[in-house]
């Protein structure tokens, strides 16, 4: 069974998102922290005029993040409210067939709570991720 | 009036739309109980919109199918073939009358007996009769209103504001051009004047005054409360507050079951309010306020309150739920359960509520907008119902505070006041242990330096200079800041869960600068600064306010009199101030009386009481009596001076005093009370014992007399009680155990000689007063 995927690069790994997760991909301008939120919230941004919650995804997945670099970022709605994720870069739509988790292969516990599948993208395999768990404070996915 | 029909009209036409496919899918599965509930909710909102909006036919034919309906959901009855063509009979027919009605074209009622008695089978209506309604003869009205859905009023708000980011942008380039072209200036002006009239225009028809649902309340109460044969004073406040439209039409249903059900199940009739010694007028109280990040609304009866004992047998006796698992409830919880479905305290069902739609249907109608339903029971005495919906998507105004380079909105309703360190001496800030506090005028308040709490400053540093001090329930704080920017309306909408997950934000907006800025929730930000309020803090605040020098200083209340004067009474004096309703009071017996507590206290006023809706009441208290006495309004508790200039002639006015650069009158409340107290009332405590067989007599004529003479007239003595003075005639056989002297009245002026004809006033006054100072015959 083939899906569509976007392949996007999170700290440095090529991930799948499913394409129906995502929304646009656009350019975050001007970020706005909030205080005293948890370090996966990197602040709010003006999406023209809505305002979306910014998700540090390399934080999210425990992995070191390039700077102030990544201000490419997938847009997701969640539960009603927008979420931008922070990428590093896109590279392309293309449908992939989905194959389960190699068994056996220990994931980082920031990867194994988000990663649901592997796919095969030009010949090297790359993890499927759910958005909706880089996103904290949410109810536990239904 | 008018207006309400309208909505009616819509509301129904629009319901009915969307309930025909509803009706097909129970005509097929009269069994799905879904379907069941749906067609039960609309003909028990036509049953009491008609209610007051005085439409009897439908009222009648909705009454009808709900009983029918109500009887089919307890399983009484079972929905067969001729129950359901019945039933859609009717929501055929109520559709026929409000086309009718909107078009202003008579329809007659022939038929509409049959319809009804269909229902409980005796006649049966062949399936083909009632589809079919008269198209010819009811042609629709052309409607003056347009209902949109709300959605599209978001579209038309969000493309709003991008027209006013845009704007901005357009403006910023063309402020960088060195060398603009004054024409293009002139347009980006039009446009911008256009582009803000667009915005308040496109913002209005999102929001409504909450007088939208309040303006009904008056004629439904009247008219609700006149069919339960009770009598039920309304008053209404904060009409004025605004809300979103969607919410105004979500709360309008359960607006309208609550106050049915405060008039129906919460007030009690005259003769048992009577019995319970409250006034048989009933009160309800309907008022709104925002209040941090909501909208309260609250309902306050002053009725029988919910008796949970009845609400746990109810639901016993339905079986819903077992004895055991109802008895171990909390009485929170077991007060919850008035939110069960199908439940009703009431004994017999009546035309005004108590079917079970109610309170269950209020909950979910309640929490579809977020919100949340609040009671507060005091069994006897009253219920209070709140409903907190969100302030999200309502527009709030605020005041944008700076800290960094970072700009929060703050709720300009929890802020008490502004002020600026550098102002000579009124504002300082110490250190207490290691908290900060700031002292302005006398009044010590915690201090959070907001870049502190939300970790925005690197470096530490002291020297504040805006303080904005906020009011949160218990006591209130201050906020440092680095500057205060501006003053803004916003639309405030909800913030992700990750964000509220601080504790400290009540909400996220987009202002004209497009940058998102976060609202600042004020009871949070002083949970996250650790600050604990209670009342006794709030005590201590007004000590410390009091005690600036060694001499005791004695406090006095300051209020505005009805004649227009600012006098003051000592603080000591007083017992307590309320507001009365000006109707409480009244010209009788000589003298102003107040009816209050279920009794009557004498009034004394300075200044007519004309024209005034409500007054506020001092009441005065020697420990024994007590006076009330009557102001326009409180306004302030002052320090008395030692030194006050007496009056020339006593009266209710003792001096004068000054407090700063006024001349202000005290209240002589020795003078009050001395002229206030009835003598009779003073010394009431003396009896007179009435014997004989002339007593009836004595108590119809004599009685006013012998009151005017200071004694409380008596037939018999209670136990403690003792006598002053025994009334007998002279005919009487003489009794030989006098609980106190004897005067003895004769029929005849020439009666005997130590007996008092009975019509002799004088030499009876005499005798009465005589006996009083133990110089008695």
């Amino acid at each position: 069974m083939t899906e569509l995927f976007l392949i996007a690069e999170i700290g440095g790994r090529a991930v799948a998102i499913a394409a129906d997760q995502v929304e646009s991909v656009v350019d975050i301008g001007v970020v706005t922290p909030v205080p005293r939120a948890d370090p996966r919230v990197k602040g709010l941004a003006a999406l023209r005029s809505r305002v979306v919650t910014v998700i540090n995804s390399c934080v999210a997945l425990g992995l070191p993040c390039p700077g102030d670099a990544a201000r490419r970022a997938v847009i997701t709605p969640i539960d009603g409210h927008p979420y931008a994720m922070l990428v590093e870069g896109v590279e392309d739509v293309a449908a992939y067939e989905v194959q389960p988790l190699t068994s056996g292969v220990a994931l980082s516990a920031g990867w194994k709570s988000v990663a649901t599948s592997v796919i095969e993208h030009r010949g090297e395999p790359a993890l499927v991720v759910d958005l909706r768990a880089l996103v904290p404070g949410l109810a536990a996915a239904a | 009036m008018d207006d309400l029909l309208q909505e009616f009209i819509a509301e129904t036409r629009e319901t009915l739309e969307a309930l025909s496919g509803e009706i097909v899918a129970w005509e097929a599965d009269p069994a799905n109980r879904d379907r069941l509930d749906a067609i039960f909710r609309f003909v028990h909102t036509v049953k009491g919109s008609c209610g007051f909006l005085e439409l009897p036919r439908l009222e009648r034919l909705s009454h009808a199918a709900e009983d029918v309906l109500s009887a089919v959901r307890t399983g009484e009855r079972i929905p067969d073939r001729p129950l359901v063509n019945a039933v859609l009979a009717i929501v055929d027919r109520i559709g026929e009358i409000v086309e009718a009605i909107d078009s202003g074209q008579a329809l007659g009622d022939s038929g509409e007996d049959l319809l009804i008695a269909a229902l409980d089978g005796s006649v049966e209506i062949a399936s083909d009769t009632f589809v079919a309604p008269h198209p010819t003869t009811i042609s629709r009205a052309t409607t003056r209103s347009v209902r949109l859905s709300v959605d599209l009023l978001d579209r038309m708000m969000s493309g709003m504001s991008d027209m006013v980011l845009a704007r901005n942008e357009l403006a910023r380039r063309l402020r960088d051009d060195s060398d603009p072209d004054p024409l293009v200036e002139a347009s980006l002006e039009r446009l911008s004047l256009t582009v803000a009239e667009m915005r308040d225009t496109v913002t209005r028809t999102r929001m409504q005054k909450i007088d939208a649902l309040f303006s009904a309340l008056p004629r439904m109460v009247r008219d609700t409360a006149a069919s339960l044969g009770k009598s039920v004073s309304l008053s209404i406040e904060g009409a004025d507050v605004e809300l979103d439209r969607e919410m105004i039409e979500m709360m309008r249903d359960p607006l309208s079951h609550i106050v049915r059900n405060a008039l129906d199940h919460g007030i009690e009739t005259p003769a048992e309010r009577r019995a319970a010694g409250k006034r048989e007028n009933g009160r309800l109280t309907v008022s709104a306020r925002q209040s941090g990040n909501q909208i309260i609304i609250e309902f306050q009866d002053d009725g029988r309150g919910i008796d949970t004992a009845k609400l746990v047998r109810r639901l016993v006796e339905n079986g819903a739920r077992s004895e055991r698992e109802l008895r171990e409830l909390t009485e929170r919880q077991r007060l919850d359960l008035v939110f069960e479905p199908g439940l009703t305290t009431k004994d017999e069902v009546t035309s005004v509520s108590g079917r079970g739609v109610g309170m269950d249907v209020v909950r979910a109608n309640i929490e579809q907008i977020g919100g949340r339903i609040e009671l507060a029971n005091s069994p006897g005495r009253g219920l209070r119902i709140a409903i907190h919906v969100p302030l999200t998507l309502s527009i709030i105004s605020t005041i944008v505070v700076g800290v960094g380079d970072q700009r929060f909105a703050v709720p300009r309703q929890a802020i008490e006041e502004i002020v600026t360190v550098r102002a000579a001496g009124a504002v300082r800030i110490d250190r207490l242990g290691d908290a900060p506090i700031a002292t302005v005028r006398d009044r010590r308040l915690p201090l959070l330096a907001l870049g502190e709490v939300l970790g925005l400053a690197d470096d530490h540093d002291d020297q504040v200079e805006t303080l904005v001090i906020v009011g949160v329930s218990g006591g209130a704080y201050a906020i440092a800041v680095d500057s205060v920017l501006d003053n803004e309306e916003l639309v405030i909408k909800p913030a992700p869960p990750a964000v509220m997950a601080t504790g400290v934000y009540a909400g996220l907006t987009l202002p004209d600068s497009g940058t998102p800025m976060l609202l600042i929730d004020c009871a949070g930000l002083a949970d996250a600064a650790g600050f604990v309020f209670s009342r006794d803090l709030a005590a201590n605040d007004d000590e410390a306010g009091g005690k600036a020098e060694g001499v005791p200083n004695q406090p006095a209340l300051l209020f505005l009199d009805l004649d227009g004067a600012r006098r003051v009474v000592p603080l000591a004096a007083i017992d307590r101030v309320e507001p009365v309703a000006i109707d409480a009071i009244h010209h009788t017996g000589g003298r102003l009386r107040l009816s209050i507590d279920g009794g009557m206290i004498p009034l004394a006023a300075q200044g007519g009481l004309d024209r005034r809706h409500e007054i506020h009441i001092i009441r005065l208290r020697d420990g024994t009596h007590e006076i009330g006495y009557a102001i326009a309004e409180a306004l302030d508790i002052v320090d008395l001076p030692l030194a006050m200039v007496a009056a020339r002639e006593a009266g209710p006015v003792a001096g004068v005093i000054a407090i700063g650069d006024d001349q202000i009158e005290m209240l002589d409340v020795h003078w009050l009370f001395a002229d206030q107290i009835d003598a009779a009332v003073s010394q009431r405590d003396a009896l007179c014992l009435v014997t004989g067989r002339e007593a009836a007599w004595m108590t119809t004529f004599l009685r006013p007399v012998v009151e005017r003479a200071g004694y409380r007239v008596v037939t018999s003595l209670g136990p403690g009680e003792v006598a002053a003075a025994v009334l007998a005639m002279d005919d009487d056989p003489p009794s030989e155990h006098l609980p106190a002297p004897l005067v003895r009245l004769s029929r005849r002026r020439d009666g005997e000689p130590d007996a008092i004809y009975r019509y002799d006033r004088e030499r009876l006054l005499g005798a009465l007063a005589a006996c009083r100072t133990e110089a008695c015959a």
